[in-house]
C-alpha cells in the first residue's frame, strides 16, 4: 500500500533534485558577476555625473546655472570639514525622525482602531478622509501663525504629512486580512489580543510597510519645504541660505544630500520589510 | 500497510502515568469520541430553507460522509455541527460515552488549508491547541502531530514553500493535535490532484482509525465517500434522501466490487434515477 506513496515521493524528489541542480548551476554562472548586481543600478547616475562634468568643463553648462560636480564636491568638502554639514544633517535627521515617530504612531494607531472597530471607523474615518485631501503644505501660513518658526511648526507639518499614508495603508491592511484566516483563528480559540497578534497584525504588515515607505518620502518632502521657509539650521536652511548668496554649488549639494538621505531611509525600510516579511514568497530568495 | 508504533503526543503531559499500567494498545484515549444526536434541525438564511428537519444519530467513532449536489445544504450542516453557525430550529446534541451531553470539541478542515502564512508549519499546527498550552509544549505537540501526517521534516517550513497536499496535511495535523472528539472535513481533498488525493485518503483513513474520533466528511466525490465512510447520507433540498451503511472493513481496496455497487446506488440517488 505504501509502494504507491514511495514511488510518488521518489519521483518528486528526483524532480526537485534535478531542479535544484539547474538552479545551482545557474547560480554558479552568475556568481562571478555578483558585483554586477550591486553596481549596475549606479551605472546611470555615474554616466549622468560624467556628462555633467564634461559639460561644465567645456563651458557648455554655465556655472551660474549649474555648478560642476567638482565644485559640488569641493563645497561638500568645505562644509564637511568645518563640521557644519554634519550638524545640519543631524538636525534635519532628528526632525525627520521625530515627525515620523509622532505622525507614524498616530496614523498607525488610528488605522488599527478603525480597521478593527466599526464604531471608531464611523467616528473618525470621514473626518480623516476630509483632512487628507487638504495639501498639508497649504497649512504653512497658518502653522507659522500658530507655532512661529520654531521646531513645533516643522514637527507638526512633518507629522501631518506622514500620518495619512500610514493611516490609510494600516487601515486598508487590517480591513483586508483574509476573512477565512480570521474565522480559522476564532475556531481555534483566538480572540482579542492573540487574534490581533497572530492574525490581524501580521496580515496587515505588508500593507503597513507600503504606508511606511510612502510616508518616508512625504517626510523628507515636508521637511525640505518647511526648512527652507523657516529654519536657522538643517539642510533646508543650508540650501536657502546658499540661494541668497548665489552659491549654486551648495544648493546642489543640499539636493544631493536629500537624495542620499531619502535613499538611506528607503534602504532601511526595505531591510526591515525583508526581515519582517520573510514568510512572504515575494521576499524569499 | 504497517502502522508504526503510535505514541500519543499528549501522553507525556499526563501526571499519573506511573500509576497506570502501560497502554496495551496504540489507541490511548484522550480523544473522547462524541456521539451526535440531531433532532429536527432547521437552518434558514432569509427565506431560503437550507436544512429542513434533519434527524440523525451518529455513534461515537463512526465515519459519516455527506454527499449531494451543490447547494443541497451539506456544508451548512457541517458548519452547524462544528458550531460555526447555529441552527434556526431543532437541536444538536453531543453525547459522551455514557450518553451525557458534552461540549462538542469539534475541529474542522476546510477545502482551503487556511494556514497562517507568517507561521512555520509547526506553529500553524500549534495554533490548533488553542491559547492555553504553553509555547514550548505546544511546539513539541505540534511537531509530533506533523509526524503523524508524515511531515515531521517540514516543521520549520513556511506554508508558501509547501505543496497543496502538504499544506492540507498541515491543516489536518492542526485539527488533530488537540485530539478532537469530532473531526469535520469540508471537502478537504477537493482542491488536490487525483494522485495526491488517493494518498490523502489513505492518510485520513489511517489517522481516523488510530485516533478513534467521530468523523463527518462532506464531499462531492461519491467514490471517496464510500471508500472512507461507515455510512453515507445523501442530502437533497435540505432533507436526508438516502442513508446507506457501508459495511466493508477498513482499510479498503480501490476497485472493491461491493464499494462500486454502493457507489452506483448513491450516484443514482443523487442524480434522481432511483
Amino acid at each position: 500500500m505504501t509502494t504507491f506513496e514511495t514511488f510518488a515521493d521518489t519521483g518528486r524528489k528526483a524532480v526537485s533534485s534535478r531542479r535544484h541542480k539547474a538552479v545551482s548551476s545557474r547560480r554558479q554562472l552568475r556568481l562571478p558577476s555578483l558585483s554586477r548586481d550591486v553596481l549596475l543600478p549606479y551605472l546611470l547616475p555615474a554616466v549622468l555625473v560624467l556628462v555633467w562634468q564634461t559639460g561644465s568643463s567645456i563651458g557648455w553648462i554655465s556655472d551660474r546655472i549649474m555648478p560642476s560636480p567638482a565644485a559640488v564636491l569641493a563645497a561638500f568638502w568645505e562644509a564637511a570639514s568645518s563640521g557644519a554639514l554634519a550638524n545640519d544633517i543631524a538636525v534635519s535627521g532628528a526632525r525627520a525622525l521625530a515627525g515620523l515617530i509622532v505622525g507614524g504612531s498616530i496614523g498607525f494607531l488610528l488605522g488599527l482602531a478603525n480597521g478593527v472597530s466599526k464604531l471608531s471607523e464611523q467616528l473618525t474615518d470621514t473626518t480623516l478622509q476630509m483632512l487628507r485631501t487638504i495639501p498639508h503644505l497649504a497649512l504653512i501660513p497658518l502653522v507659522i501663525l500658530w507655532f512661529g518658526i520654531g521646531e513645533e511648526a516643522k514637527l507638526f507639518l512633518t507629522s501631518l504629512g506622514v500620518l495619512f499614508p500610514i493611516y490609510l495603508n494600516t487601515y486598508h491592511g487590517v480591513r483586508n486580512v483574509d476573512r477565512d484566516l480570521l474565522e480559522m483563528g476564532r475556531i481555534y480559540g483566538m480572540s482579542g489580543w492573540s487574534l490581533f497578534r497572530k492574525v490581524i497584525f501580521p496580515g496587515a504588515l505588508p500593507s503597513i510597510f507600503v504606508g511606511l515607505r510612502y510616508g518616508l518620502g512625504i517626510m523628507w518632502l515636508t521637511l525640505i519645504v518647511s526648512e527652507s521657509i523657516a529654519a536657522s539650521s538643517g539642510i533646508g536652511h543650508m540650501a536657502n541660505n546658499a540661494r541668497e548668496f548665489m552659491m549654486t554649488d551648495v544648493v546642489v549639494l543640499a539636493l544631493l544630500i536629500y537624495a542620499a538621505l531619502g535613499k538611506l531611509a528607503d534602504v532601511v525600510a526595505r531591510a526591515l520589510e525583508r526581515r519582517a516579511l520573510a514568510w512572504n514568497p515575494v521576499y524569499q530568495k | 500497510m504497517v502502522i508504526g508504533p503510535y505514541q500519543h503526543p499528549l501522553a507525556f503531559i499526563s501526571t499519573d502515568v506511573a500509576d497506570e499500567p502501560p497502554p496495551r494498545d496504540f489507541r490511548i484515549s484522550p480523544p473522547k469520541a462524541v456521539a451526535l444526536k440531531l433532532h429536527k434541525v432547521e437552518k434558514q438564511f432569509g427565506d431560503n430553507r437550507v436544512l429542513r428537519g434533519i434527524d440523525l444519530d451518529l455513534e461515537p467513532g463512526q465515519f459519516l460522509a455527506i454527499v449531494g449536489k451543490s447547494g443541497c445544504g451539506k456544508s451548512t450542516l457541517l458548519r452547524l455541527l462544528t458550531g460555526l453557525d447555529v441552527p434556526t430550529d431543532g437541536h444538536i446534541g453531543f453525547l459522551d460515552e455514557e450518553g451525557r451531553e458534552t461540549a462538542s470539541n469539534a475541529r474542522i478542515v476546510f477545502q482551503e488549508p487556511r494556514l497562517l502564512p507568517w507561521f512555520d508549519a509547526a506553529d500553524n499546527v500549534a495554533a490548533g491547541l488553542g491559547p492555553d498550552v504553553p509555547k514550548p509544549e505546544a511546539r513539541r505537540l505540534a511537531e509530533a502531530a506533523l509526524g503523524e501526517v508524515q511531515l515531521a521534516e517540514k516543521a520549520r517550513e513556511w506554508p508558501a514553500k509547501l505543496s497543496g497536499g502538504q499544506k492540507q496535511r498541515v491543516a489536518l495535523a492542526r485539527a488533530l493535535v488537540s485530539r478532537p472528539g469530532l473531526l469535520a472535513l469540508d471537502e478537504p481533498l477537493g482542491a488536490l490532484d487525483a494522485l495526491t488525493r488517493i494518498s490523502m485518503q489513505k492518510l485520513l483513513n489511517r489517522v481516523w482509525r488510530e485516533l478513534g474520533c467521530t468523523a463527518v466528511l462532506v464531499t462531492h466525490d461519491v467514490a471517496e465517500a464510500v471508500h472512507l465512510a461507515d455510512r453515507v447520507i445523501v442530502l437533497e433540498e435540505g432533507r436526508i434522501k438516502l442513508d446507506l451503511p457501508v459495511p466493508q472493513p477498513h482499510p479498503r481496496r480501490h476497485g472493491d466490487p461491493v464499494l462500486a455497487e454502493l457507489e452506483g446506488q448513491l450516484l443514482a440517488s443523487i442524480l434522481g434515477e432511483a
